[in-house]
């Protein structure tokens, strides 16, 4: 009991307690982490730190980012998105295929309304319709799948004359000798992250994440700011599906498969809340370089390549907990 | 003071939080057997203060003592073990499950390989209930009871431990007259088992009526303990915020202007049938009855978010269909919903952005949302309103309840309605700032506003209407000019006794 009376000029002063200390860990976790990881790879492979590969993750990493980014206002605003690999698929062997029959400069434009259709489609029934999100982009997963195996007959999708045509630009190009996908993704970073963070629209995507209810009540019509999501999120991986196609001038139809958690773990890993109402575009371009990165060094110390699927894992793991340490202060559940 | 052990001591708490002070070495005790009040005026530091008790806080500085003992009250389940319940100011209840697994949560009765013994389970539930006299039972799910009755559940969750000190943080807000005595009922009950007993309130005709000290607070600091028989309430309200207030009737009349909005023959269901009223600029209407008398609904078919099934709504003589709260607002009319916490506001985000949602639109700089007219209004509504924040940019979850309450009157006073409804306006807000919203009220209707009050507390209908609306079982028995009212006629009417029955 004297202890207590004893601690109290200590804190006093204000200076930095072990509780502050311990919060202020858990809420920069994933940045210390991210640190952390960059130090011990550069340790264990010099390699990692050369401009090269630091470009190169990047690249390899801009279509899974431009799809996060369209992801996050889905998440922000309360809901899910699992159709986005099977989607980026359809873009992608949609616009190979028009490529010849069209030319590019139709043959883009024409992928992009086909990408937003299937988009308006699920933004529909998740937003007028109320179903949940979950359910029907899981759906929406299987049955786009089912679109693209029809519209291409199952057969790879091949550009016929690679030499002679400027599409490539979008996956092999450089500018300022910085490979084109990374300008793409870092524009459309800047330009959704001033949209979620400024505008009006933003700020509803906020609110109808955090509590609808209240959203509603303040005039805020729900069904539309939920709608505009998916579509933000097909435009998204409209553009993810070009550079896609644009870097390897051909595809499977299957190209997409899987890419729906990476996305969501980037997502996530950036700390956005699957509950809604929390997250950045800043934060999840974050949680997008925290997994290339994670990867690429894992690769470069020598681990086998499948060895990453669960250390990806883990990691996420890692920062759903951190998070919930920092919601709640301490680092175990007070109810343990 | 007495020489009986306390039943629980706080000496010299301390808590901060980010750029706050919440306690600054508050100590507070209770007896065995005492009615202890706790006052103070929003964000004071009361809730905080019952939380570090609770185990939610831990103290940055001070002592918890349990009898004599020193104690750590670790976590909630700590402090509930140690014989501390804690009935909070916000519900914390599972909606989807019924009111006995709410109840016993966590340590529901076995049977063998832990199989749930449902029976003794209801039966015990039951029991609990029969005692707070509930219209509901066990086996009832919790998402579907009214806000006072989830309270009940919340009150009856206490019943089930076997208690040294009993907190409750507001509980009587949301209930109704009868449902407060049930509860005054239970805590005399407590009492005589030798349960201290923590009471957090701003109705002082509560407080004078049960409790038998009283204890304040003020920013965060111990200001002195009363003795309930020996003081009253303006000796309290002068420790609470320093000066007294004036709680005179409402005698000034605005000029009355046009009729702003006009309801003929309005029925929803069987939520409330064949209403008919009007509110004309410059008027201040007051909605009394009970819980469940249908005034909330008239109030959300008037924004948008009921059909009625019959029956027009004019605004300015121009009859309108509304389907949403978008429709309403664009048409110039706010409501202050019932419940904050889940129809006001957006708890995750700061105060300046839930403040000025509902004309997020119209705040803008090209295509950006104009920051700084959204600082200029927060900062307004601030000053006013004596919201008691770090800044704009805490989060309103992070505000004390009434603090949380003034944001979203803010939030629809900044709309400048034509009509403006509130629903239960003043609930959890402390008396001085009870008043200052009592005469911005007033203020508005003199500006020109129509103003719709719904309210469970005849003082405060009486206090600033210039007509009083009894309703009774969704029906509209009478209507009062503030001359004609007097407090028995009001009671009989919300009974559902009509002034001609009652002749006969
Ligand atoms: N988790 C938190 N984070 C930051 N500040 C907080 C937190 N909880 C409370 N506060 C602040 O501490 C102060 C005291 O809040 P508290 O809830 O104890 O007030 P109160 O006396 O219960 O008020 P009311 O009558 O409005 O319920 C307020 O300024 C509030 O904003
Ligand atoms: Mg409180």
């Amino acid at each position: 009991m004297s202890e207590a009376m004893q601690s109290r000029p200590a804190a006093r002063t204000g200076g930095l307690t072990g509780a502050k200390v311990g919060t202020f860990l858990a809420r920069q976790g994933i940045l210390i982490a991210f640190v952390l990881f960059m130090v011990g790879f550069t340790v264990a492979n010099e390699r990692f730190l050369e401009p090269d590969n630091i470009l190169g993750v990047i690249r390899s990493s801009a279509i899974l980012g431009v799809m996060a980014l369209g992801v996050t206002f889905v998440v922000i605003s309360g809901n899910l998105d699992l159709s986005v690999g099977s989607l980026m698929s359809f873009s992608t062997i949609v616009v190979l295929d028009l490529h010849d029959k069209l030319g590019p400069a139709l043959a883009i434009p024409a992928m992009f309304a086909m990408t937003l259709a299937i988009g308006a489609v699920i933004g529909f029934l998740v937003g007028y319709l109320r179903l949940n999100s979950l359910i029907v982009t899981l759906g929406m997963l299987s049955a786009i799948h089912g679109l693209t195996l029809t519209y291409s007959g199952g057969q790879n999708m091949d550009i016929a004359d690679k030499e002679g045509t400027w599409f490539s630009v979008f996956g092999q190009g450089e500018a300022l000798g910085i490979p084109v996908p990374i300008l793409i993704f870092a524009a459309l970073a800047a330009l959704l992250g001033i949209v979620l963070a400024k505008t009006p629209f933003g700020r509803k995507v906020y609110a109808v994440g955090g509590n609808g209810t209240a959203a509603t009540f303040s005039g805020i019509r729900r069904a539309r700011v939920v709608f505009s999501c998916y579509l933000v999120s097909a435009f998204c991986v409209a553009t993810a599906g070009l550079i896609q196609a644009s870097r390897s001038m051909g595809s499977q139809n299957t190209v997409g498969q899987g890419m729906e958690l990476e996305v969501l773990a980037a997502v996530i890993l950036g700390g956005a809340s699957l509950m809604g109402g929390s997250g950045t575009i800043f934060k999840t371009v974050i949680g997008v370089l925290i997994l290339g990165f994670i990867q690429n060094g894992l690769l470069l110390i020598g681990l086998e390549f499948y060895v990453q699927y669960v250390v990806t894992w883990i990691i996420i793991i890692l920062a759903v907990w951190l998070d919930v340490a920092a919601k709640r202060g301490r680092l175990l559940s007070p109810i343990a | 003071m007495t020489d009986k052990t306390p039943a629980l001591r706080l000496e010299n708490i301390v808590k901060t939080f980010p750029g706050v002070r919440a306690l600054d070495g508050v100590s507070f005790e209770v007896l065995p057997g005492e009615v202890h009040a706790l006052m103070g005026e929003n964000g004071a530091g009361k809730s905080t203060l019952m939380k570090v008790l609770g185990g939610i806080h831990q103290p940055n500085e001070g002592r918890i003592l349990v009898g004599e003992e020193p104690v750590v009250m670790a976590n909630p389940l700590d402090a509930k073990a140690k014989g501390i319940v804690f009935i909070h100011q916000e519900l914390s209840l599972a909606e989807e499950l019924t009111v006995a697994e709410n109840i016993y949560l966590g340590e529901l009765p076995r049977k063998s390989f832990g199989r749930v013994d449902w029976k003794t389970l209801h039966a015990r539930t039951d029991e609990i209930l029969a005692q707070l006299k509930v219209g509901f039972d066990a086996r009832t799910v919790v998402g579907t009871l009214s806000i006072a009755n989830q309270q009940m559940v919340e009150i009856a969750r206490a019943l089930t431990v076997d208690a040294k000190a009993v907190i409750f943080d507001e509980p009587t807000a949301s209930l109704t007259d009868a449902e407060k005595v049930v509860l005054f009922e239970v805590i005399e009950d407590l009492k005589r088992q030798g349960v201290g007993i923590i009471y957090i309130s701003h109705r002082m005709e509560e407080i004078f009526r049960i409790t038998d000290r009283i204890s304040v607070l003020r920013d965060g600091q111990y200001r002195g303990t009363l003795v309930t028989a020996e003081t009253d309430e303006d000796e309290v309200t002068q420790l609470m915020i320093g000066r007294s207030l004036d709680l005179s009737r409402n005698e000034s009349h605005a000029e009355l202007g046009d009729v702003a909005v006009e309801v003929r023959g309005l029925s929803c269901g069987d939520l409330y049938r064949d209403v008919s009223f009007e509110i004309r600029r410059g008027e201040v209407v007051g909605f009394y009855g009970l819980v469940g008398a249908g005034r909330t609904e008239i109030a959300e078919t008037l924004f948008g978010l009921r059909e009625p099934s019959f029956g027009q709504i004019l605004l300015d003589g121009e009859e309108v269909r509304l389907h949403s709260p978008a429709d309403a607002i664009a048409r110039g009319i706010s409501l202050v919903p019932e419940d904050r916490k889940g129809q006001g506001l957006v708890l995750g985000m700061n105060c300046r952005d839930n403040m000025t949602l509902p004309q997020v639109d119209d705040l803008k700089a090209g295509p950006f949302v104009a920051e700084g007219a959204e600082v200029a209004i927060f900062d307004q509504y601030r000053d006013r309103l004596d919201i008691r924040t770090p800044g704009w940019r805490q989060l309103v979850g992070n505000l004390s309840g009434g603090n949380q309450q003034k944001i979203v009157i803010g939030k629809w006073l900044s709309m400048h309605p034509t009509l403006l409804i509130v629903d239960e306006p003043t609930r959890g807000i402390d008396v001085g700032s009870k008043s200052e919203i009592h005469k911005l009220v007033r203020d508005l209707a003199a500006q020109g506003y129509a103003v719709m009050v719904i309210s469970s507390e005849m003082p405060e209908v009486l206090h600033v209407s210039d007509r009083i609306v009894a309703m009774y079982h969704g029906e509209l028995i009478r209507s009062f000019t503030s001359d004609e009212v007097t407090e028995d006629n009001l009671i009989q009417a919300i009974s559902g006794i009509r002034p001609d029955e009652k002749a006969a």
